[in-house]
């Protein structure tokens, strides 16, 4: 194995002379690893951002006055960090940037099939970006990042044009990464590598992608009608002019729901690599944990209306959308069990990656389970709009996404830069996190319960004490966020040389060098097994073969 | 680099429109097509947004929404179809000549295909600006731009603070005894079915002035002898591109003027 130096050639290296030329050969790139590499890069400073408004909202949340921002600040803060977030992290986080660097390598692809349409895609991501930074920077946007009419449309003077623009620009990003995907799952497909022998993170991006191509378009009309409401003065959803708010809240949800699955099932995806390997067994129910995916994807379509049940949407409309919802839970549930399934008898090593996955698991139980919760609608009427929804939703989202995209980075950190990062400081970032999240997010699920209103600076001194341990809570998240910015920056000059499969994992994208040349295969590979080819005996031959310091 | 002779070898082997990260022409032509599929289902939930407004409203609205569409040009429109459809025809024509190799018939019929969109575009913009002139007091367009015969707007069909649905209407729905929040609610029903008609529409257009790019550059690709028997790709998802935008008309056309 070749654990000396990297590679002489690599998709990273390139033989630019000037510091024009090499700018010039990141910016104007179609190569997929390069985009992915750009995606990182802006998606982390957005996730940053982000996490900056949240800070503020956790501080003022300290005391029960509101004594460091008035309503209007406490608004805005909280507005940004629920758009950059939602539109300029959690979506685009996974697919765009580990589907992009993997999706082409894991099906023995030299690129995606519309390598500049890929380039487009980031460059409407960050004029996106654009705008929703100029209106954060002129005074910002106080609708909430659901962008309820008429309050959006008619009464808000915050910069609602401009951020809606933005999340609008970014919808095609979106589109067109979901449309690159699809193209090329189905039509570049290394020679021998059917369906069923996909790595199940493909299956999950093509689910994924699906969402996104079926249900950005949505967003982005609702959108673009709210932005001509306000500036023609027109009431398509101003009750006072004829028009019906509510048609707002259901294109909105006939997207935003589904976009929570776009967050999910990559994150869902990455588990799976994570469990197979890190168990050295082969994943347990492939079929299901595929097919799950897929009907994730349908169901999530269906399921809208629960974001409306005190709205004055129709009570049988409600009872439907409830049971529909519950029905999501059998293939979310189905992944889980399989995971379990996959681990029993598994020779497991713990990881960086691994704990993140096994974090993962224990967080989305608690997410999906409090999902039921509020499926059901007599539950539901009594925690709308408090703490519990809040805490419910982080579970899945940073509990879920987050815990799988950081678990992703540093699975696939090898194979981006060709080296190790800190096993020790990685393990103690993910411990940090994992207890910094649960501290955060747990005490809110009791706060919710308890009657505290989500999107309010001021609140009754009995909460004090759970809003203090939710900050503190936070502010130890927000440690546990930056350590790994740390040792993985020092990794890129000082990490061990990976090379090609330190994991000893399958899949193609290991069987190529680390960081893989631009063409990602010398030869184009032929596959003639499935996707996790772990041999029966693996998991106790590598028990047995176990030492102390082994990079497994 | 070896990464460089790779590629080279690629463009030896087949035709130089054959990209680096496809293997052979036949899987590139199948990802392209694919991929022009897959953004028609997008372009047809985005319009989807549009249709399910149409469908809330018009459910709300009905009497309101009858006497609308009344006030629309319904001849223009119509007319208006037939160019869309020959356009369509057209465009299949290319296709096949692209198919046959046949660069004569294919720049004919590329150019008379954007001819037909440019009368679409002109037409569609006659009928705006119909409306237009009425806020503005003027009988028709033209005597709008030249100033004459200008008076007080008793009709206005743009939506906005000015939005004046014709007053013959709004006094027999009085005349029947109704409330003035009765009219006000014709009122705002009026002004919803112009909203989504201008925006529908608008929405349309601004499709078919990509689509016309689109078709200028299949017309320069042409001119410069790119397109083979073999390869003519471009040709057919552009054409997949314009049929679509014909097929959105086919829905709006009866929606607004007809129904």
């Amino acid at each position: 194995m070749a654990t000396l130096s990297l590679p002489q050639s690599s998709y990273i290296r390139d033989n630019s002379r000037t510091f024009t030329e090499w700018l010039k050969s990141w910016l104007l790139t179609v190569d997929h690893k390069r985009i992915a590499i750009l995606y990182l890069l802006s998606i982390n400073f957005f996730f940053l951002l982000g996490g900056l408004a949240a800070t503020l909202v956790r501080v003022e949340l300290i005391t029960p006055q509101g004594d460091l921002m008035s309503s209007d600040v406490y608004n805005r803060a909280f507005t940004l960090h629920g758009v950059i977030m939602v539109f300029f992290f959690l979506i685009p986080s996974i697919p765009a940037v580990l589907g992009n660097f993997l999706v082409p390598l894991m099906i023995g692809a030299r690129d995606l099939a519309f390598p500049r349409l890929n380039l487009l895609s980031w460059y409407l991501y960050m004029i996106g970006g654009l705008f929703a930074l100029i209106a954060a920077v002129f005074g910002g946007v106080d609708t909430g990042w659901t962008f309820y009419t008429p309050f959006s449309s008619t009464y808000s003077n915050s910069n609602v044009v401009m951020t809606i623009t933005g999340a609008f620009i970014m919808g095609f990003s979106s589109i067109l990464t979901g449309l690159n995907f699809i193209v090329t799952i189905h039509k570049m497909r290394a020679p021998g590598l059917t369906w069923f022998r996909l790595p199940l993170f493909i299956w999950a991006n093509y689910a994924t992608s699906i969402i996104q191509i079926l249900a950005t378009p949505v967003l982005g009309i609702a959108l673009l009608l709210v932005v001509v409401e306000r500036l023609w003065g027109v009431g398509i959803y101003d009750p006072a002019l004829g028009g019906d708010p509510l048609l707002f809240q259901h294109l909105f949800w006939f997207y935003s729901h589904p976009a929570v699955y776009i967050m999910i099932l990559p994150a869902m995806g990455v588990i799976s690599e994570l469990i197979s390997t890190f168990s050295r067994k082969r994943i347990f129910g492939y079929e299901f944990i595929a097919f799950s995916s897929i009907a994730i994807a349908i169901l999530g379509f269906l399921v809208w209306g629960h974001h409306m049940f005190v709205s004055s949407q129709s009570v049988y409309a409600g009872l439907i959308f409830s049971f529909i919802t519950m029905l999501v839970a059998i293939p979310s549930a189905i992944k889980v069990f399989n995971w379990t399934a996959t681990l029993y008898k598994g020779s497991i090593s713990y990881r960086t990656p691994m704990l993140y996955a096994l974090g993962f698991i224990g967080l989305f139980v608690i997410g999906g389970l409090t999902g039921i919760f509020l499926g059901v609608t007599a539950v539901d009427l009594h925690v709308t709009d408090t703490y519990f929804v809040v805490a419910h939703f982080h579970y899945v989202m940073v509990g879920g996404t987050i815990m799988a995209y950081l678990g992703g980075i540093h699975f696939w950190w090898p194979k981006m830069t060709g080296r190790m990062y800190n096993e020790t400081w990685g393990s103690i970032a993910a411990l940090i996190i994992f207890v910094g999240f649960n501290m955060t997010f747990f005490p809110q699920f009791i706060l919710g319960y308890l009657g505290m209103p989500r999107r309010y600076h001021v609140y009754p001194p009995e909460f004090q004490v759970l809003h203090v341990m939710s900050t503190a809570g936070a502010s130890i998240l927000a440690i546990g966020f930056i350590v790994p910015l740390i040792y993985l920056g020092i990794s890129l000059r000082k990490g061990r040389i990976a090379g090609d499969n330190p994991w000893g994992a399958t899949g193609l994208e290991w069987k190529t060098s680390s960081p893989p040349p631009t063409y990602n295969f010398d030869k184009t590979p032929i596959v003639t097994e499935e996707a996790y080819a772990y041999p029966p005996e693996a998991a106790e031959r590598d028990a047995a073969s176990w030492r102390p310091g082994s990079p497994l | 680099m070896a990464t460089i002779t790779h590629e080279e070898a690629h463009v030896h082997v087949h035709g130089p429109e054959l990209q680096h990260q496809f293997e052979t022409p036949e899987q590139q032509k199948e990802a392209a097509t694919l991929g022009m599929w897959a953004f028609l289902v997008t372009e047809i939930m985005l319009f989807g947004g549009i249709f399910m407004a149409y469908i809330v409203y018009r459910w709300a609205f009905p009497e309101a929404w009858e006497e609308a569409a009344a006030m629309l040009n319904t001849p223009l429109a119509a007319v208006n179809t037939v160019v869309l459809l020959v356009s369509s025809l057209t465009v299949a024509l290319a296709v096949n000549a692209a198919e046959e190799g046949n660069k004569r018939r294919l720049l004919t019929m590329l150019v008379l295909t954007m001819i037909l969109g440019l009368t679409f575009l002109l037409i569609k913009g006659y009928e705006y600006s119909e409306k237009f002139a009425h806020c503005a007091g003027a009988k028709d367009p033209i005597s709008w731009i030249t100033g004459s015969d200008l008076h007080e707007s008793h009709e206005c069909l743009v939506p906005g603070r000015n939005f004046m649905f014709p007053s013959e209407h709004g006094a027999t729905s009085s005349g029947h005894g109704h409330g003035a929040a009765k009219t006000g609610l014709m009122q705002s029903g009026h002004q919803l079915f112009f909203f989504l008609y201008f925006c529908a529409t608008g929405l349309h257009a601004i499709h078919m002035i990509i689509g016309l790019g689109v078709m200028s550059t299949i017309t320069v690709m042409a001119l410069r002898n790119t397109f083979s028997p073999t390869y003519y790709t471009p040709v057919e998802i552009g054409g997949l591109y314009w049929h679509l935008i014909d097929i959105i008309w086919v829905f709006l056309f009866p929606l607004f003027y007809l129904v």
